[in-house]
């Protein structure tokens, strides 16, 4: 099968890549533009390790083809810090133990920024169904919930 | 050189640091698995039986071997065919049998071929190449009907010395163990309640798939890069399977996704391997998450019976139990594990414990947290909750009345050393969340566990750098932050800040045999390990010292990071910290590093009480748990933040399989739910915040006291939520999960 | 002397006796000591054991002393996850 051309942008860069139509974004993140950040835990959208936002939108990257991505801008987990300042999200998950084996962090990290950008003020309720689509196995959840709404009091408090 | 062996104030141990690999973590920066590449890397891919059972009859793989993309097919005949080691026996014949089928299929998902190909699509397409003739023959996948003499035999010869005659070949191991005379204990009772119990196999549910990257070379030289939690293990079993020299092949262990027990031995890290000896290159293999739910180790399944006698008082007379384990198509369902824990939290007279571990139509078992304990703990504490309710007795009351401590002779044994069950019971008698009011519809429900936590092989190694840092090569894979836990016992001992202390899991090349990280073994053994190869550093730096001052090494001690003189009859040298040592380090002697190996038994077994309140929607069936409180002894928590984390992970986990997450099997052998969408595991909107006490009561085997923590947190869970459950909606629940179809059609009976 | 205590499963192998006195001053000792008097137990202790010495117990190793009076059990072989 002959492989399609890709214009995308990927954290604040222009990035090609040459794909399978078969392929997945999140293929195409990880082999070809050597974003591994971003993890297949599943492949069926059903554990949000592999979380992106895709214009803005939070998306499971393996539920959407290399190709779609053409002309989009993506955000990943490796865009999250602003050069070598981690973004909030992340000093607090490290601070508060918000991670045992850290596969799922890099999913819950792009979600999580993607709640506190549409709802600065979440309740504890809203971040637990909002982030119901990142399965975490070691934590239980409660660190982590705790990180998120911490984080997003000290942001409301800074703005 | 004096240096106390038990140490009780701390400098460092006790406070919650960042751990050191942190930003790696939340920058997508860390390496797992998947995550690694090679010049010229292929893929590989893995054909899967569809049948439960089966003989295979012939695999024809030459289409895909004549196929432009497919660089190498490997079937059993590739590993049996070895140049040297002909004829694998014990355990690694049967990891050698789960990783690629023999004679027969096993189960639905078992290994029968791979292909590696120049891209992962190419072998993913590739697979439907090759052609495999099977002949389906009967299968079993349920306990009971496996042990039925109908049942079909998975493997004749399977037993061992303990199965008693006339059993069915499936019962593989038996074991039988207790004291005292249960039949008089009954007798003595005011209550007897005997009742029967079943759970379902639950999955570890690690959410990082397994993964690999392989490279053997004709010259029997290797490299593995695999997601393990322990990589000599994955070295030492790819060796004798692939008929290598063990120390040939290095192994590196990546960031590792969770394991939970699941990631103990190993699946598709020697097919890798043999597929990079055929194609001569490396070759990766990730899993898909059906793949893991279908050949990777789930838990065992149970089918229990429990008998337990009260008298009025709440004194249990007598308990007995038969815990029947399906483990799969191999032996290791951990039937006696289940059996030597069920009864361990208490002070028994007469007990009595059988065990059976039995083969059946599915994926090998493999260790899932506290292995065993579990179940049994689900039927055992549940019989005791009903014995309370009928008798009119305080749950926590009866439990402490009953509390094995210090001198009981356990239900398996021996005679306990200082353990902390009665803390862990007053602890959750005192906490506000056990005298909290409940709102109408809810029930509260409290459970005991064992586990008796474990040492094993353990080396580590610590070298000092002039400018006073140190490293730290350590050789259990880091699971849940124990990075963080080696360098604050390393600061403790060598009296420099934790974040002058890198801590690095060293390859299998670099650091002698350590023993996998399970067992809730890493904090204890591997910390055990750090403190004695740092007390060793300490030794030299104490001897540089004295000889820099000309005075006889045993007159120097160290005290908060300096050499100093051990008392005034030593002389008056100003004190000499560690930088200023190692500084010269080169001119005086060489480099100062300090080792550790050995297999540390001092262990101490562990225990945790759990109060849960869950709320039971009369309509749906769905239970929600409203409030949840792990109160649990760690001997000593050198990080505090992650000694929570472990409890509350137990918790969630022991809540999905409590109320969700099962195997699945069909009529037809296969399972139905194999991937995360039909096998539900908790997801954020599911749980409530986890409270936790941490109860220390020092271990006695451990230098700071340290008992292990990861596994015990999973015992409880099932019990205490089967028991809310019963006060709840007053059904009791003696399947699990309690899924809402099952207690809809409770409720439904009740009337 | 030793007392050793075996679980009750392992009756059926020492002719019905489930304590055996051995003279043992190791872990190892003591396993080969069981062996030479019930050959039978080889088969227990090929498949693992652990060694109980009051109340520590001992998952493998076998040059673990044994002090002189202390309580030792024999039991099946620890598996962790």
């Amino acid at each position: 099968m002959s492989k399609l051309h890709v214009s995308t942008t990927v954290n604040g860069d222009s990035v090609e890549y040459l794909c399978d139509p078969r392929e997945t974004l999140l293929d195409c993140l990880r082999d070809k533009l050597n974003l591994t950040g971003a993890k297949e835990g599943c492949g069926t959208g059903d554990c949000g390790a592999c979380s992106v936002t895709v214009d803005g939108r939070l998306v499971c990257s393996c539920l959407m083809l290399g190709v779609e991505a053409e002309g989009k801008t993506i955000e990943t987990v490796e865009g999250i810090a602003d050069g070598d300042v981690l973004h909030p999200l992340q000093k607090k998950f490290i601070e508060h133990a918000a991670l045992q084996c850290g596969i799922c962090t890099p999913g819950i990290l792009v979600a999580a920024k993607s709640l506190l950008e549409k709802n600065p003020n979440p309740t504890e309720e809203e971040t637990r169904y909002w982030l119901a689509g990142n399965l975490c196995r070691c934590t239980g959840y409660d660190k982590i919930i705790r990180a998120v709404m911490e984080t997003a009091e000290e942001l409301r408090e800074a703005s | 050189m004096a240096l106390d062996d038990r140490k009780s104030d701390f400098t460092f141990v006790g406070t919650r640091p960042n751990r050191p690999d942190g930003l790696d973590k939340v920058t997508g920066r860390a390496k797992f698995g998947a995550d690694a590449y090679a010049p010229g890397m292929l893929h590989g891919a893995i054909l899967r039986s569809p049948y439960a059972h089966a003989r295979i009859v012939k695999i024809d793989t030459s289409m895909a071997e004549a196929h432009k993309d497919v660089k190498g097919v490997v079937t059993r005949a590739d590993f049996a065919d070895v140049p040297f080691k002909p004829g694998l026996e014990g355990e690694f014949w049967n990891v050698l049998e789960n990783v690629m089928a023999g004679e027969k299929a096993l189960y639905d998902g078992h290994a029968v071929a791979a292909v590696a190909a120049t891209s992962a699509l190419a072998a993913r397409d590739a697979l439907k190449l090759i052609e495999v003739e099977y002949e389906v023959l009967p299968h079993v996948t349920d306990v009971d009907k496996a042990m039925a003499p109908d049942a079909p035999v998975i493997r004749e010869g399977a037993a061992d010395y303990s199965v008693p005659q006339g059993m069915h070949p499936n019962v593989v191991r038996y074991h039988e163990s207790g004291h005292g005379d249960v039949e008089a204990g009954f007798a003595e009772a005011d209550l007897v309640i005997e009742d029967s119990f079943v759970t379902e196999a639950t999955h570890q549910g690690y959410i990082e798939p397994h993964a690999c990257l392989g490279m053997l070379g004709n010259d029997g030289k290797g490299e593995l890069w695999c997601t393990t939690q322990g990589h000599w293990i994955a070295q030492k079993t790819c060796a004798a399977l692939l008929g290598i020299e063990t120390s040939q092949l290095r192994v590196t262990a990546s960031e590792i996704g969770g394991g939970f027990g699941g990631k103990t031995t190993v699946f598709i890290e020697p097919v890798a391997l043999a597929l990079s000896r055929k194609a001569n290159r490396p070759v990766k293999i990730v899993m898909s998450r059906s793949e893991v739910f279908r050949a990777t180790g789930p838990t065992a399944s149970a089918s229990m019976d429990v008998k337990i006698g009260m008298k009025k008082d709440g004194t249990i007379s007598a308990a007995q139990g038969v815990f029947r384990l399906q483990g799969g198509a191999f032996p290791g369902a951990p039937g006696d594990m289940t059996a030597m824990c069920a009864f361990a939290p208490y002070n028994l007279t007469n007990v009595k414990q059988i065990g059976y571990d039995v083969m059946a139509n599915r994926p090998k078992q493999a260790a899932y947290r506290a292995p065993g304990a579990p179940m049994g703990a689900f039927a055992v504490e549940s019989v005791i909750d009903e014995l309370c309710k009928k008798l009119g007795l305080d749950p926590i009351e009866v439990r402490l009345k009953n509390a094995a401590h210090e001198g009981t002779k356990a239900s398996y044994g021996p005679t306990y050393e200082r353990i902390g069950l009665v803390e862990t019971l007053e602890a959750a008698k005192a906490h506000p969340h056990y005298s909290a009011p409940l709102k109408p519809g809810q029930g509260r429900g409290i459970s005991c566990g064992f586990w008796f936590n474990h040492g094993g092989e353990t080396s580590v190694s610590l070298a000092l750098s002039e400018d006073g840092s140190a490293q730290l090569m350590v050789g259990t894979p880091d699971i849940g932050g124990s990075r963080a836990s080696m360098a604050l016992m390393a600061a403790e001992v060598l009296g420099i800040p934790y974040e002058n202390i890198r801590v690095t899991v060293a390859d299998t090349a670099t650091l002698g045999y350590n023993d996998v990280s399970h067992g809730s073994r890493v904090t204890y053994a591997s910390g055990l390990a750090t403190i004695k190869a740092a007390r060793h550093a300490v030794e030299q730096l104490c001897a540089r010292a004295a000889a820099s001052w000309g005075i006889p090494a045993d007159a120097v001690k160290w005290e908060n990071g300096c050499a100093v003189p051990s008392g005034p009859n030593a002389g008056d040298f100003d004190p000499r910290p560690l930088a200023d040592i190692t500084a010269h380090m080169g001119a005086t002697g060489g480099p100062i590093s300090g080792h550790f190996e050995a297999t540390p038994e001092g262990a101490g077994v562990s225990f945790g009480t759990h109060i849960v309140d869950a709320e039971v929607d009369p309509e749906t069936g769905k239970t929600s748990i409203t409030r949840y409180t792990v109160i649990q002894d760690a001997g000593k928590a050198i990080h505090p933040t992650y000694v929570e984390g472990q409890y509350q992970g137990g918790a969630a986990q022991g809540i999905g399989w409590a109320l969700n997450e099962e195997y699945i099997y069909g009529e037809d052998g296969r399972l139905q739910n194999s991937i995360f969408l039909d096998y539900r595991i908790p997801v954020a909107s599911d749980l409530p915040m986890i409270d936790t006490v941490i109860v220390e009561v020092p271990n006695p085997g451990h230098p700071f006291g340290v008992r292990g923590v990861g596994e015990t947190g999973i015992v409880p869970p099932l019990a205490a939520i089967a028991n809310a459950v019963s006060h709840a909606a007053g059904v009791r629940m003696k399947q699990l999960p309690m899924s809402p179809p099952r207690i809809l059609a409770a409720l439904k009976d009740n009337g | 002397m030793v007392e050793v205590h075996l679980w009750s499963g392992l009756r059926s192998l020492t002719g019905g006796q489930q304590v055996v006195e051995v003279e043992a001053k190791t872990t190892g000792e003591l396993l080969r000591e069981l062996v030479r008097v019930h050959p039978q137990l080889q088969g227990p202790i090929d498949a693992g054991v652990s060694v109980a010495i009051d109340g520590r117990v001992i998952a493998s190793g076998l040059t673990e002393p044994i002090p002189e009076g202390s309580e030792v059990y024999l039991m099946q072989r620890l598996r962790g996850g």
